[in-house]
Parts: structure tokens; C-alpha cells; sequence
């Protein structure tokens, strides 16, 4: 590949492996980057606002929106008996997820019904109008509450298993059974849900929408309407923050702006208010995570049965591929020889749970770590030791629950560096010492590992679309599947094209994403943006360079091996002609200067019925050691410390991986820490808003934050340019805060007892876990 | 009756703006991103806890002008009036370009999706003019009020010590300072200011003794002074504020005076601008005053504001109480002056008549040799609510407990003493077993409520392991706390 020529003596600005900014820095600093309530707004737009259900679960005895309509401003209403096709904006057509309720409301927060005023005020306010009669029905809000009601669940679970389990925890020396709570999260992307539909002739609609699937939200949309894909245009040029929750949850939004845009035929906007939108909208699945874990003296693992019990809400929605992922992480990095491992994917009567960075498979890992703490408290072991033992190995310590080899760990190297840079060994000791003391302030320290699989393991999700242009005057317009969250996905592949062209990063603009231009794409989810998009735009990229290669050699009698592109333009044997002349030489030839790259990842497959397959390309893997001070008169607690060595592979942007790493270790942080989710008696949200519910400020990072690349790790897999997909796993390298703070409250009882601290570790929890462990025989304060 | 102005007159950016059609309720970032589309300043979240909206507020203080970070969400459109407003559109470097803070941030990858980075720029901003981005406490402290979901902040913090180096002379803000002051004193007129839209009323009284002329007028009025609350019952309770009495403008109200072995604060002193004073008095308040709310909160709400409201957790009522301090209440018939607990009646009642105002706030300076204590207890260490505020006033004399006041706030409908705890101290030695007592006796002065901050045995638990640390880090030589 000519990105990988040396022989230029230079090299363009902006090619791959090169700490480029953000693509739209300097807009996001001066606020010129416009985000979709940003956009100016044709004469006559209009504002939608949803009317939510004040029932957990109850059934609709009447709806009297008189007063909605008769409010100012408003110009219609519209309720599920105006969708003029089908009721459901279910990402997995299991029907179950209306537009609005009909007879029966399902949650706290469902929309029943929309008003569309003159303007949002008067929308919102309308909307607060509605009279709605319901007759209370027996609601099940939380996971016991479901398993008590008889454990209906959304979707079919999955079991994982390998060996004879029952046999390796009935002869293990050692066992160990419990249980954890892992608590939800909500995403808190800054910019809130909004979808902004602009009617067309005919059937169509240009939906400019905030999400991560245009596909999907053109698809649901479209089969809410009654019309075809083709009719139905979804954009997107940038969200404010996405993690997750912008994958299935916009089409909602995007449905009720065209359905109102084309009864109306005008444009119309919805953008729900911040409250509304944590209520109304799905979040991480909180887990109760059931484990027997059998092992022998030294800590190695010989069992584990676990059972993966997840609070999905009133539908589907995408909680099967995410309890899924559970169990693909259960293992997190360990080897287990017999394995059984089940997911119970509940429905409850609260809002539908959905994506959220790590999808479902951080909850696996969470659950993973517990056991190795079990293991080390029991044996009176460092849990670094216990999780050393147990790292995937060598043939015969190599294969996961789901029968996938690992031939790629690097964790062995990886943890051990960090091990030695972070003096890891050393200040455990003088924690030790410290906490010796006995004072009211104990300290704890924990390294963890992160081992995560890459891939949809929807084996079609696996591939992407780019769209190319280049301009007769030399300039390059690219076009992909992917979209633009934060997270760089445009900055990077523009690099791969600049790369691939050899022209500097400035020639490229990247377009909003949009179903017109590149069809039938997946979700910009699963950490794979840059391998699966990428790959896609280099396609592109090298086609077109086939076609300027064939036209050169033609044209000046060279071969085509004397055709190379350089940073100084593209050398045509003896001579070097500048990238733009060459282009408006070929343009002048006819040659087509356009193309649609195409890719599928390779060598993957998935039974999902049997459990076996290679659901993953390859793994990205990653350790944290956090340090912690903790308050045991209140539960306060502060993160002293944190280094981390995370592998990216061969980086494509290593300033835009490590803010991956960083914004990902401290989301998670706040995942395990702060943010909780609480739920009243009657199923309502009340941590709706940033007021009641706490995601991480500046000073809760790490008071010393040293983040790494592991600079030397290169993907074995034939990934784009052998880079390793970021997005996820550095939230998970934030359990190495949890376990720092369980051992610091294990340091009240000496050690010998497991805190079993479950998340989010609030200063509550930890002061309440430090309670019990001295109500069990430790000291007194 | 005084004549009044029908229109609020404001300077954004360089541009006059003079409005007449102005609702109570009207917000500024309405006004900015409807009105004015100026579209760089954000919503994240409509109630002040996210800063995407933060936009610099100047006003006339001392000869000079004072810009202020404040959340435009909840900040109402009439209290700008006679104020110069700065967004995002406005910053710029010496050559028009991208200005230090801005630059910096670009450099430092500070942004990724970019949502939160215009009010993170203008926290900056504000900070490095007025006293420099030159360490990670005062960065920190400038962020308080600032979310950001995708960096982990640490990026931002670089880049804003990056920034820092610059020297703020040159700075566009500071070079047009006295043109702005002149033409914010020609707007300057005196007068009562009021304004309406539909039905909605916005007045702002000439002075107090208007402002008691109001009131008599007005008895259902709602009294606004840094709308760091009130902000939030238009915004999220969408509740029709009208007639609407501003008082944040007002300058006898935001006196700030030390006599007779007392603090007096204005009640329209903000936060920001009690910080010194109560630093240098009370030397147990700086790290507690720092935690009230995020700097955005702290520059527009009130000390006034945080009692008047009655809130059961507001930060301030337990700190006060526990110092003795009293209030300073008005109307046209003359002022009367309370024991600060006695205002809080019962949940969502307040010793305050309709046409009364809060005036002052008198805080007893410290008795030489009193111990003294104020703890936050909250989910998260900045810009959160308290799920149990803990202050102490313990006076030891001859080794035995001469006077104690021990007030909490999260623990009943309203900020109270410890009654009974009080009495298990009083006479005793100053002692782990004294001490002791007074914690298992906290459990009959209060039976607090379980919800989405704290659960009762929580809060329970940890009011009473309060006194243990008040007790520890009065007399031992370990730390009992967490350090700053």
C-alpha cells in the first residue's frame, strides 16, 4: 500500500497513525458547529411535543385531549389511531414498541400522544393538558419484582456452555456462591434527543435526525408511514454525544416529526426537555448477576455457573443482543474450564433498556471481577494474583464459553508492563501499611484488566458503505455509514483517504451521513466506526486510484507498478504530476471519478441456538490500576490515582484513541460510582435530570491520570491499517475504582471478608458495606 | 406612584438591545438562540446543572464591570437588563481569531462531540480573565458547573492551563471595558422597570424601598433573585411566575458589611460574592461555600434566596443556624429582625408574610475558642444537592461543653437543631463518650425520609458519624476526612 511508502522523504498532513485534531474543533470551540435544533429553520416549522403516561402499567380507560387542542398555538394532535401504517418503531420488528400507546400504557413516561404547536413552549405546555382515565394493572418495576411476578422475559435468552460444570463445582476444593447488583445508567449525551422532518413531493421526507442508525430510523420511519425506504431520507451531520443511546432510540422522534410533517406539510421538530428525555428514553440495563464459582487453592477458576438476570423494560428493543453480550463477557479475560452461563432477559414495567457503550458486556465483566474477589478474599490472595491465574493461556487454556479460540491476548505482556510503570506492587504494600493504622481514611488499589470482543455478533451488522467524489478540481468529498458522535469516526476516516490518496488532510470534506448517499447501513455502534467504515472508504479510495493508475499509465506509456502516489503528487514513472492535475487530466479522459466502497468483515460466524461460533474478529484488551481514599464515616471516597495501558492497536489517530480511553475510563467511573438510577414505588424515574442524577465533573477524574497507548501492539487481524476498534472497552478499565474501593472497605474487617460491594458504589453503599463488615466481626472506628 | 420604564435595555455582545415585550418567565437563552439566533450557546438541561449554556453577564460594580458565568437556561430575561451579555459568538483572540482558551482547546483535543464546548470555553474564559487558568484547583473550581460526557475532562484541564501562560492583557474584553461601561451608564436611568408579554409581568423596583412598594401591591408576586430556583419552576414546572419582582439588580441588597461581631450580607449577595468575606471570618466555611452548587449557581443565587425559599436542604440555612444568626425582614411598615430557625416553620412554610421581603442576613462571628464545623454529605463531591448537611458551634469551657449547636439540613421537612443531641452534650466533658451520646441521641431528634439522595438509615447513619468526625478533627491528630 502506498500509505506505507517511505521513500517520498515526507508525508502529507493528516495521514493515518497522526494525532490529528477533531475534524470540527474549531467549530465545537467558537459554537459554529451546528447541531440539529442549530439548523436554521424553514418559514413555518412547527414544534411536537409528547404527551408520557402518568401509569407504570395500567390500562387507557379514556383520553380526553380537548384542552391540548384548544390550547395556544396548537395546530394538531395526534395519537396512535393517526399512524397511517403500523403502530411500532421496534428495532427487532418485534412489534411491541408502539409509537404511542393504545389501550394499555407499559411504563412511567410512555408517550400516549403528540401536539404540534406554533411554537415549543406551546407544544410543551399543551401537552401538559391532556385528561387520561387509567385502570391500574399490577406492575412489575424492578428484577425481583419481575422474577416474582413469574419472569416473563422480552426476548429468548441465551445459554453458554462448555465442559461439565456441575461435576467441576461439585469436586472443586473451594466454592463460592453470590450475587451482585450492577445498577443502569443513563447516557446524559449532552445534546438531547431531536428529530427535524422537512416534508418533500409526493410521499417523500428529509428527517434530519440525531442518531447512530439513519438506517433504522429510515426504515421504522418508513414502515410507520406506510411507504416505502425509498421515500424516506435520514441525515445526520453530527450528534452531541451518542454512547449508545442514540442506536435505536431516535426513531421514535424521527417517526413523530414525519408523520406530523406530512399531515401538515410543514416542517416540524421535536425536541424533548432533558427530564423528558432520561424518562421516555432506554439506558444500560441494570443486572442481578447469580454465581458459583468453584476453585482450587492457588485461585485457578474450575467452574462457574452464572445467571445473567437484566431489567429490560416493557419491550425488546435490543436487550437480546445485550444480555447476549453479557455472557461474551462473563469471562472478561479468564479461562474457564467448565462453564455454564445463562441470561434472563426480564421484562419490567419501566422504560426499554437499550445500547449503552459496552452493551451489556460491561455488566459480564463487572460480574467476572466479583468472582476473582470472591476467590482472592477467600484465599487471602492479591487479586492481581488470582487474576494472573487465570488470563487465557496456551492451547488448552484458550477457549472462551462460546468456543471462540483467543489467539490474541496480549494481556499477560500488557498487565505486567503496567504492573511494573504504575509501581503497582509497592504501593499496594504501603496501602497495606497505611490501612494498618487503622484509621478513618483507608486507601485501596486495584489493577484490572479488560479483555472485549470486536464484532456485531449480528454477523450481517458487519459491513459498510463509503461514497467518494473526487472533484475535477482536485478536492475529495467522502461519504460514509458511519456517524459522527464525538468520537472522531470522520476525522479518521478522512485520514485513511487522505492516506490512500497521499493528499493532505485539508483536500477532504466529510458530509453528514445520509441515507441517500450510502443505503442499508448499520449502526455506528460496537466500537466498530473506523474498522467496518474505513475499510469501506479505502475501498473507495482504492478504486478510484485504479482508475487514475490505469488512466496514467495509458497516458504517459508507463506500467502500472510506475504509477505511485506521494506526498508530493503522484509519480508517473520519471515525472511527478500534482494530485489535481492528474485528476483534471483523467476528468478531461472520462475517467469516473466516483465510487462506492464496500466491506464485510471476514472469518466471523455465530449459532446462536448451539452457542458456538467465532462471533469476533479479534479482541481489544486494556488494565487500569485506580487508587482510592475512602471516608469510612461517610462513604466519600476520591480516586487518588489511575494508570492505564490500553491497546488500540496500530492507532489511527493516537490523540483521538486516548480521548476514547480517557472519556471512557471516567464514564465508566461514573457508571460504577455516582450515577444512579432510582425508581419510586409507583415506577417513576426521579433521577430524571442532571440535578438528581451525577455523572462524573472535573474534579472526580483521577487526581494523577497517567493513560497510555500500548504502542507496541499491532492488530493480528487485517483490520484498517492494523488499528483496533476504542470506543468500548476503555469504560471497563472504571472497575478498577470499584474493586479499589472494595478493598479499601475490606480493609475494616482485615481482609478476610469480600465486601461485595454493588454498584454504583455511592458514598451510601460503601459506608453501608463498611457498616457490615464490621457488624461481622471487624474493628470498631 | 414612581413612573416606570416599559423596556429592559441590555448590551449583547456590541449590540444594543432594548425590549419591551418581556414575559416573567422569558428566558435568556430562549432570548439568544429564538430571539437573537445566536445558536453557539446550548441546552443540555434547562435547569442550570449542565452549563452548556453558559454565557458571561457583566454588571457595574465598583467603577468597574464584573463578568459573571451564569447558566442563560434559568437566568430570566428581565434581571439582564442594565447588564452587558457575552456568548460564545463573541469571543475572539487579538487578531480576530480563535481566542487563547479557544485555541488551547483545539490543541489539547478538548472537545469531541462539542455539545458542552461552547459553555466550557466560556467558564474558561472567565476564569482566565479574572484570575488565569493557572492551576488545576481553580480550573476544577471553574468547571464545577460545566458536564462533559465524552473527555473525562482531563483534555479540557490541559488545555485550560495551557491557556493559562497567555497574560490577559490585550484581552477584547478588557480593551473595550470603558466604552462598555459608558454605554451601559447611558442606559442607566433609575427607574422602575416593567415589562410584560400576553399576561406575563417582569418588574424590577428602583430600590428597596420600591421593592417594598411592590410587594405591597403585589402580594402574590414572585420574588426572583438569582433564579437558581425559581429558574427552575418556569423551566421544568412550567408554573406562570407573573408579576415577577426582580431584586438581583438592586444594590442595597448586596451590601456586604462586618459590625457589632456580626456578618451582614445583603440578601441579594450571591454566593460568589460572599465567598471572601466569609472566608476571612469563618475560617470553617471556604471549602464547604466552594461546594454550593457549581460556579454558574454560586455567582447567581443568593444567600437570601437560598432561606427565603425555604428549602429543607437548601446548603446555607444549616451553616447559619448553627452560627446563630438572625433575619432582617421588610414591607412598607418598617423591618423586624428573627432567629434565623424560627423563619423555617414546617415544610413549604416560612415566618413571611406576602408583601415581606428577606432584607439581611446577620451572622454572629465565631466566639473565640468555639469549635465549629460545616460538612456536605452528597452523592457527588461538587455542584450536587446535599442528602445531609451537618454544621456545628461546640464552646468548650473548663474542659466541659458550655454551649452546642448542632443544626442539620436532609434530615426533617425543614433545617433544625439537634435538640436532643444539643442536651446529651451540654455539661459534659468534651469526650468520645459525650460524643457518642450525642450521636444515639440524634435518632430521636430526627426520623429523616428515604428518597433518590440518601436513604433514612443512610442519612441517619452518617448525620451522627458527623459528630464523630467533628469530634475527631476537633481533637485528634489523624485526618477524618477526605482532603480537598
Amino acid at each position: 500500500m502506498d500509505g506505507g511508502r517511505k521513500d517520498a522523504g515526507t508525508r502529507v498532513r493528516g495521514g493515518v497513525h497522526s494525532a490529528e485534531r477533531h475534524d470540527s474543533a474549531h467549530k465545537h470551540v467558537t459554537g459554529a458547529a451546528d447541531y440539529i435544533d442549530d439548523m436554521v429553520e424553514p418559514v413555518g416549522t412547527l414544534h411536537a411535543y409528547l404527551g408520557l403516561s402518568e401509569a407504570a402499567h395500567a390500562e387507557i380507560v379514556s383520553i380526553d385531549l380537548t384542552a391540548v387542542r384548544s390550547a395556544p398555538g396548537v395546530v394538531d394532535v395526534l395519537t396512535a389511531a393517526d399512524i397511517p401504517a403500523v403502530n411500532d418503531v421496534s428495532p427487532v420488528h418485534a412489534h411491541d414498541d408502539p409509537v404511542f400507546a393504545e389501550d394499555k400504557v407499559m411504563f412511567w413516561g410512555q408517550p400516549v400522544f403528540a401536539v404540534i404547536a406554533e411554537s415549543r413552549l406551546q407544544a410543551r405546555h399543551a401537552a401538559t393538558l391532556a385528561r387520561i382515565d387509567y385502570r391500574p394493572l399490577d406492575a412489575a418495576i424492578d428484577i425481583d419484582a419481575a422474577m416474582a411476578a413469574g419472569g416473563d422475559l422480552v426476548t429468548k435468552p441465551l445459554k453458554l456452555e462448555r465442559g461439565s460444570v456441575d461435576k467441576a463445582l461439585a469436586e472443586a476444593p473451594n466454592r463460592i456462591i453470590g450475587n451482585m447488583e450492577i445498577g443502569g445508567q443513563d447516557h446524559f449525551y449532552l445534546e438531547g434527543h431531536i428529530a427535524f422532518a422537512i416534508p418533500g413531493e409526493d410521499e417523500t421526507v428529509t428527517i434530519h435526525s440525531s442518531t447512530q442508525h439513519p438506517s433504522e430510523a429510515q426504515t421504522l420511519v418508513a414502515q410507520v408511514l406506510g411507504v416505502a425506504a425509498n421515500a424516506i431520507s435520514v441525515q445526520v451531520r453530527r450528534m452531541g454525544g451518542g454512547f449508545g443511546g442514540k442506536e435505536s432510540q431516535p426513531a421514535l422522534f424521527a417517526a413523530v416529526a414525519a408523520l406530523a410533517a406530512k399531515r401538515l406539510n410543514r416542517p416540524v421538530k421535536i425536541r424533548p426537555d432533558r427530564d423528558d428525555d432520561m424518562i421516555a428514553t432506554g439506558k444500560r440495563h441494570d443486572f442481578k448477576v447469580a454465581y458459583d464459582v468453584g476453585f482450587d487453592d492457588e485461585g485457578r477458576i474450575l467452574g462457574v455457573e452464572g445467571t445473567y438476570a437484566a431489567r429490560c423494560g416493557f419491550s425488546a428493543d435490543l436487550s437480546g443482543p445485550v444480555t447476549d453480550r453479557a455472557l461474551f463477557h462473563a469471562d472478561n479475560a479468564y479461562y474457564f474450564p467448565h462453564v455454564r452461563l445463562k441470561s434472563l432477559p426480564l421484562k419490567t414495567n419501566t422504560v426499554s433498556n437499550t445500547a449503552f457503550r459496552g452493551f451489556g458486556g460491561p455488566q459480564g465483566v463487572v460480574g467476572a471481577e466479583r468472582i476473582v474477589e470472591e476467590i482472592a478474599y477467600a484465599l487471602g490472595k492479591d487479586p492481581l494474583e488470582i487474576r494472573k491465574a487465570n488470563f487465557y493461556g496456551p492451547p488448552g487454556r484458550d477457549v472462551t464459553p462460546y468456543h471462540q479460540t483467543v489467539t490474541d491476548s496480549i494481556l499477560d505482556r500488557l498487565v505486567s508492563e503496567l504492573e511494573i510503570s504504575s509501581d503497582y506492587q509497592a504501593r499496594r504494600e504501603a496501602i497495606l501499611d497505611f490501612n494498618r493504622q487503622g484509621g478513618v481514611i483507608r486507601k485501596g488499589i486495584a489493577l484490572t484488566p479488560v479483555k472485549f470482543g470486536i464484532s456485531f455478533t449480528a454477523t450481517w451488522f458487519n459491513q459498510a458503505g463509503a461514497l467518494l467524489h473526487v472533484y475535477k478540481d482536485g478536492s475529495i468529498h467522502l461519504n460514509h455509514g458511519g456517524t459522527e458522535m464525538g468520537q472522531g469516526l470522520f476525522t479518521k476516516v478522512a485520514q485513511i483517504v487522505a492516506d490512500c490518496f497521499q493528499v493532505d488532510l485539508d483536500r477532504i470534506r466529510v458530509s453528514a451521513t445520509s441515507t441517500e448517499k450510502v443505503p442499508n447501513t448499520s449502526a455506528t455502534a460496537a466500537s466498530s466506526g473506523s474498522d467496518l467504515n474505513g475499510m469501506a472508504a479505502q475501498n473507495a479510495a482504492e478504486q478510484i486510484k485504479q482508475r487514475l493508475v490505469a488512466f496514467a499509465s495509458e497516458k504517459w506509456s508507463v506500467s502500472a507498478e510506475e504509477v505511485t502516489f506521494g506526498p508530493g503528487g503522484v509519480c508517473v514513472g520519471s515525472k511527478t504530476v500534482p494530485f489535481d492535475v492528474l485528476v483534471a487530466e483523467a476528468y478531461m479522459a472520462r475517467v469516473h471519478l466516483s465510487a462506492a466502497g464496500f466491506y464485510k468483515t471476514p472469518d466471523i460466524h455465530w449459532d446462536r441456538e448451539a452457542g458456538k461460533g467465532r462471533p469476533f474478529y479479534y479482541f481489544a484488551y486494556g488494565a487500569a490500576v485506580s487508587e482510592v481514599s475512602i471516608d469510612t464515616l461517610t462513604g466519600e471516597y476520591r480516586v487518588e490515582r489511575t494508570d492505564i495501558l490500553h491497546d488500540v492497536g496500530k492507532s489511527l489517530n493516537p490523540a483521538i484513541d486516548k480521548g476514547q480511553v480517557e472519556g471512557g475510563f471516567v464514564q465508566g467511573v461514573g457508571w460504577l460510582t455516582t450515577e444512579e438510577l432510582w425508581w419510586d414505588d409507583k415506577g417513576r424515574l426521579r433521577t430524571h435530570a442532571p440535578s438528581t442524577y451525577k455523572i462524573p465533573l472535573a474534579s472526580d477524574r483521577p487526581r494523577i491520570f497517567n493513560v497510555a497507548l500500548a504502542e507496541w501492539s499491532e492488530n493480528k487481524e487485517r483490520t484498517i491499517r492494523r488499528s483496533k476498534a476504542v470506543g468500548e472497552p476503555p469504560l471497563m478499565l472504571g472497575i478498577s475504582v470499584l474493586e479499589a474501593i472494595s478493598m479499601a472497605v475490606a480493609s475494616v474487617a482485615d481482609y478476610r471478608e469480600c465486601p461485595r460491594l454493588d454498584t454504583p458504589a455511592t458514598p451510601e453503599r460503601v459506608l453501608m458495606a463498611v457498616e457490615r463488615l464490621r457488624a461481622h466481626g471487624g474493628a470498631e472506628a | 406612584m414612581t413612573m416606570a420604564r416599559g423596556e429592559i435595555r441590555f448590551l449583547l455582545n456590541d449590540r444594543e438591545i432594548r425590549l419591551g415585550t418581556v414575559g416573567a418567565g422569558d428566558t435568556l437563552l430562549d432570548h439568544l438562540r429564538l430571539d437573537q439566533r445566536l445558536r453557539g450557546t446550548k441546552e443540555g438541561c434547562a435547569e442550570g446543572d449542565c452549563g452548556a449554556c453558559t454565557v458571561l453577564v457583566g454588571r457595574r460594580a465598583g467603577g468597574t464591570i464584573r463578568y459573571e458565568t451564569v447558566n442563560a437556561c434559568i437566568r430570566l430575561l428581565a434581571s439582564v437588563d442594565l447588564c452587558h451579555v457575552v456568548t460564545v459568538e463573541y469571543l475572539r483572540g487579538p487578531e480576530g481569531g480563535l481566542h487563547a482558551v479557544q485555541q488551547a482547546m483545539v490543541d489539547h483535543h478538548g472537545s469531541q462531540c462539542g455539545f458542552c464546548t461552547p459553555g466550557v470555553v466560556m467558564s474558561l474564559y472567565a476564569l482566565w480573565m479574572e484570575a488565569g487558568c493557572t492551576s488545576v484547583e481553580a480550573v476544577e473550581t471553574a468547571l464545577q458547573g460545566n458536564l462533559c460526557r465524552c473527555t473525562g475532562y482531563e483534555p479540557i484541564v490541559r488545555a485550560a492551563l495551557a491557556a493559562g501562560n497567555t497574560a490577559p492583557d490585550g484581552d477584547f474584553l478588557a480593551a473595550e471595558r470603558a466604552h462598555v461601561l459608558e454605554r451601559l451608564a447611558a442606559m442607566t436611568d433609575g427607574a422602575r422597570v416593567m415589562v410584560s408579554r400576553d399576561e406575563s409581568t417582569a418588574i424590577l423596583p428602583a430600590n428597596a424601598g420600591d421593592l417594598a412598594v411592590i410587594l405591597a401591591e403585589y402580594k402574590d408576586a414572585t420574588i426572583v433573585a438569582g433564579s437558581t430556583d425559581v429558574g427552575l419552576w418556569v423551566t421544568k414546572h412550567m408554573r406562570d411566575i407573573s408579576p415577577a419582582i426582580f431584586v438581583g439588580h438592586l444594590d442595597e441588597l448586596k451590601r456586604i458589611s462586618v459590625e457589632e461581631g456580626a456578618v451582614t450580607l445583603g440578601a441579594g449577595v450571591s454566593y460568589s460574592d460572599a465567598a471572601p468575606v466569609i472566608a476571612e471570618h469563618f475560617s470553617h466555611l471556604p471549602e464547604f461555600w466552594s461546594r454550593i452548587g457549581g460556579w454558574q449557581v454560586r455567582n447567581m443565587g443568593t444567600v437570601g434566596g437560598n432561606i427565603a425559599n425555604g428549602s429543607p436542604i437548601g446548603d446555607t440555612p444549616p451553616v447559619l443556624i448553627a452560627l446563630g444568626a438572625e433575619l432582617t425582614l421588610r414591607r412598607v411598615e418598617g423591618q423586624r429582625r428573627i432567629l434565623l430557625e424560627e423563619y423555617f416553620i414546617d415544610y413549604g412554610k416560612q415566618d413571611r408574610a406576602p408583601d415581606e421581603f428577606v432584607e439581611a442576613v446577620h451572622i454572629p462571628l465565631p466566639a473565640a475558642g468555639s469549635l465549629n464545623a460545616a460538612y456536605k454529605i452528597s452523592k457527588r463531591r461538587d455542584e450536587d444537592i446535599s442528602a445531609v448537611c451537618g454544621a456545628f458551634s461546640v464552646t468548650v469551657e473548663e474542659g466541659l461543653v458550655a454551649r452546642a449547636r448542632l443544626a442539620f439540613g436532609g434530615m426533617a421537612a425543614t433545617p433544625k437543631r439537634a435538640a436532643g443531641a444539643e442536651a446529651a452534650l451540654v455539661g459534659q466533658a468534651w469526650s468520645e463518650a459525650s460524643v457518642r451520646a450525642a450521636m444515639a441521641a440524634l435518632a430521636d431528634d430526627f426520623s429523616p425520609l428515604s428518597d433518590w439522595r440518601a436513604s433514612a438509615e443512610y442519612r441517619s447513619r452518617v448525620a451522627a458519624n458527623l459528630l464523630l468526625r467533628f469530634y475527631l478533627e476537633t481533637t485528634g491528630s489523624q485526618p477524618a476526612r477526605l482532603s480537598a
